[in-house]
């Protein structure tokens, strides 16, 4: 058989998934890009052409900063605790105790519970007349009155957080457990032989197997992260006062609560940029971590 | 491995618990709260634990009788299953020839890279065109609109983990066959197929887990029992007027159930699936 043929009959084999995605993600896609150019509104009139306008005046209005800004701080602390916690419980659940296979078994739960379930849970668990959380702490005498933790800008995009963590640091957990799994144990015995301290032995043993592998975690859920839209509409719908609106709700209330699909699209990609930026320097950062680590 | 200092076990055994309780308390929660009357839920003090458990809520969602809050909630059910479903298997449909094409063809690779850096965009940058399109085609609101939507998140990524299943099926196992005298399509029907049974239903267990969780296109392209999920009425409950906490607790018991089941019992296969990519790196 000669090579053009094996590699022609690879594309017919890929041809239907292809043709499905030049439908479904292609095409949309360039046509947000020809809608962001537009005044176009959701239902009726397709708009004209506007040029940069869109854009000019998103970036320059004071929504946008704002939500930017609440969206990496959202995904930075979410990240940076679910990896933090992750690595713990991994750490934890590699080593010997009583109840390890069912604790490991547990740690499957939060991730699989749908993330709209996971919302309603902690909305309810935050409830200002009769939630779990305020009953707990009044009772414990850490609180004098009920609060209403979803509803106070102070509070909401914290206990956001919360629910998010609780909800993804198993996946990280799992990676992690994974990863350490595979570190074989006469290097780590070797480790033992040649007196190496509880500390270097995890820097320089443990720690190269790990880097890889969290790298890739801390990459999907950072761009899941700066995607996030789920969570916060069910729990607060970017309220209150805005203070827990992230990007992906801002688009949804320009370009549907508000009906401008032009400029809803023009906000729709310059997410779109910001996430393939970031996704692009992380794997960077993953290939020089893969090819130091091995 | 290593001989474990009494104090050290101790705190092995305290960290255990403390994250076995991290773990657990909303869940139990979540389940005490669908079995507890409604007056012990609006209680001051909180009541923890009720008096006497009362599952009738879960009768009350699970009855079909007409313009009932059950009703809703089994159309619902109803519509999340059949919408995953044909997306999942819309989705194998696709993955299991692109899949192998790219595992015994690198030289096509660059293309099912192209469509898993597709899981960089926001479901927002494509929205506004598929509401567009499906509102042309009259497939607002409809499953088989919303199911094919799902593709844009199903396929990538059960193509991506068909193409490591095969990577894993040695091809000097089909090149034997082919030696044999096998025709290429019995080779992959006799040989490959079989052997990669175990790959195509931990992606279909994925892809559907994915479109039971799926939320945003829901909320977007559906709007009465016809076609809206379970995820959108769960969130609509939670939202809405509802007094009864223990009837949302109820709902998001029974929309849990099922991934949390499937996620138990394949627990193995879902973790090595979750963590291939990611150990290979």
């Amino acid at each position: 058989m000669s090579g053009t043929w094996i590699t022609t009959r690879a594309w017919l084999l890929m041809l239907p998934l292809l043709i499905v995605m030049v439908a479904v993600i292609g095409w949309p896609l360039a046509d947000t890009v020809q809608l962001s150019f537009t005044d176009a509104k959701l239902v009726g009139t397709s708009g004209s052409y506007v040029g940069f306008d869109n854009y000019v005046r998103l970036v320059s209005g004071n929504a946008f900063g704002r939500t930017l800004f609440t969206t990496t701080f959202f995904a930075v602390v979410v990240v940076t605790t679910e990896m933090v916690f992750g690595v713990l419980a991994a750490l934890l659940l590699n080593q010997q105790f009583y109840g390890r296979t069912l604790l490991r078994a547990l740690l499957i739960l939060p991730w699989a519970l749908p993330t709209v379930v996971n919302a309603t849970l902690w909305r309810l668990i935050y409830n200002p007349e009769y939630g779990a959380l305020n009953a707990a702490l009044t009772q414990l005498g850490i609180l004098d009155s009920y609060r209403s933790w979803l509803g106070e800008p102070g509070t909401a995009l914290t206990a956001l957080i919360v629910a998010d963590c609780w909800k993804n640091f198993p996946l990280v957990a799992m990676i992690a457990l994974a990863a350490l799994q595979a570190v074989p144990r006469d290097v780590i015995a070797a480790s033992y032989v040649d007196g190496a301290s509880a500390f270097s032995r995890f820097r320089f043993v443990t720690l190269p197997y790990l880097a890889g592998p969290l790298m890739v975690a801390l990459v999907l859920r950072t761009i899941e992260a700066f995607k996030v839209f789920d969570i916060v509409w069910v729990m607060t719908r970017g309220g209150p006062a805005n203070s827990t609106r992230t990007m992906s709700i801002l688009v949804y209330q320009e370009a549907f609560s508000f009906q401008r699909a032009g400029s809803g699209a023009s906000l729709a990609l310059i997410v779109t940029l910001i996430i393939t930026v970031l996704a692009i320097a992380y794997g960077t950062a993953v290939k020089k971590v893969a090819g130091s680590a091995t | 491995m290593e001989r474990q200092s009494p104090l050290f076990r101790l705190f092995l055994h305290v960290a255990a618990l403390l994250l076995a309780a991290v773990i657990l308390t909303p869940l139990v929660w979540l389940f005490v709260m669908s079995i507890s009357p409604a007056a012990d839920l609006a209680a001051k003090p909180l009541k923890w634990w009720p008096a006497a458990m009362d599952f009738s809520r879960y009768a009350t969602l699970l009855s079909t009788t007409e313009n009932s809050a059950g009703a809703a909630f089994m159309a619902s059910l109803r519509n999340s299953l059949i919408v995953a479903g044909m997306a999942t298997l819309a989705a194998i449909a696709l993955a299991v020839p692109a899949g192998w094409a790219v595992s015994r063809t690198p030289s096509v690779g660059w293309s099912l890279s192209v469509v898993i850096a597709t899981y960089m965009l926001p479901p927002v940058a494509l929205a506004v065109p598929l509401y567009m399109a499906l509102s042309n085609f009259g497939l607002l609101n409809s499953v088989f609109g919303l199911a094919l939507v799902y593709l844009t998140i199903l396929a990538p990524f059960t193509t991506w983990l068909m193409k490591s299943g095969f990577d894993g099926i040695p091809r000097e196992i089909e090149q034997a066959a082919v030696i044999d005298g096998a025709s290429l399509w019995q080779t992959l029907r006799i040989i490959t197929l079989p052997l990669a049974m175990p790959v195509v239903a931990t992606s279909a267990l994925f892809a559907f887990l994915l479109g039971w969780d799926e939320f945003f296109y829901a909320l977007l392209f559906t709007s009465d029992q016809r076609a809206k999920t379970l995820t959108v009425a769960i969130a609509d409950l939670a939202g809405g007027r509802v007094s009864d906490y223990g009837l949302i607790a109820t709902a998001g018991v029974l929309a849990a159930l099922p991934p949390v089941v499937v996620g138990l019992v394949m627990q193995r296969a879902l973790i090595s699936g979750l963590t291939s990519g990611g150990v290979k790196g």
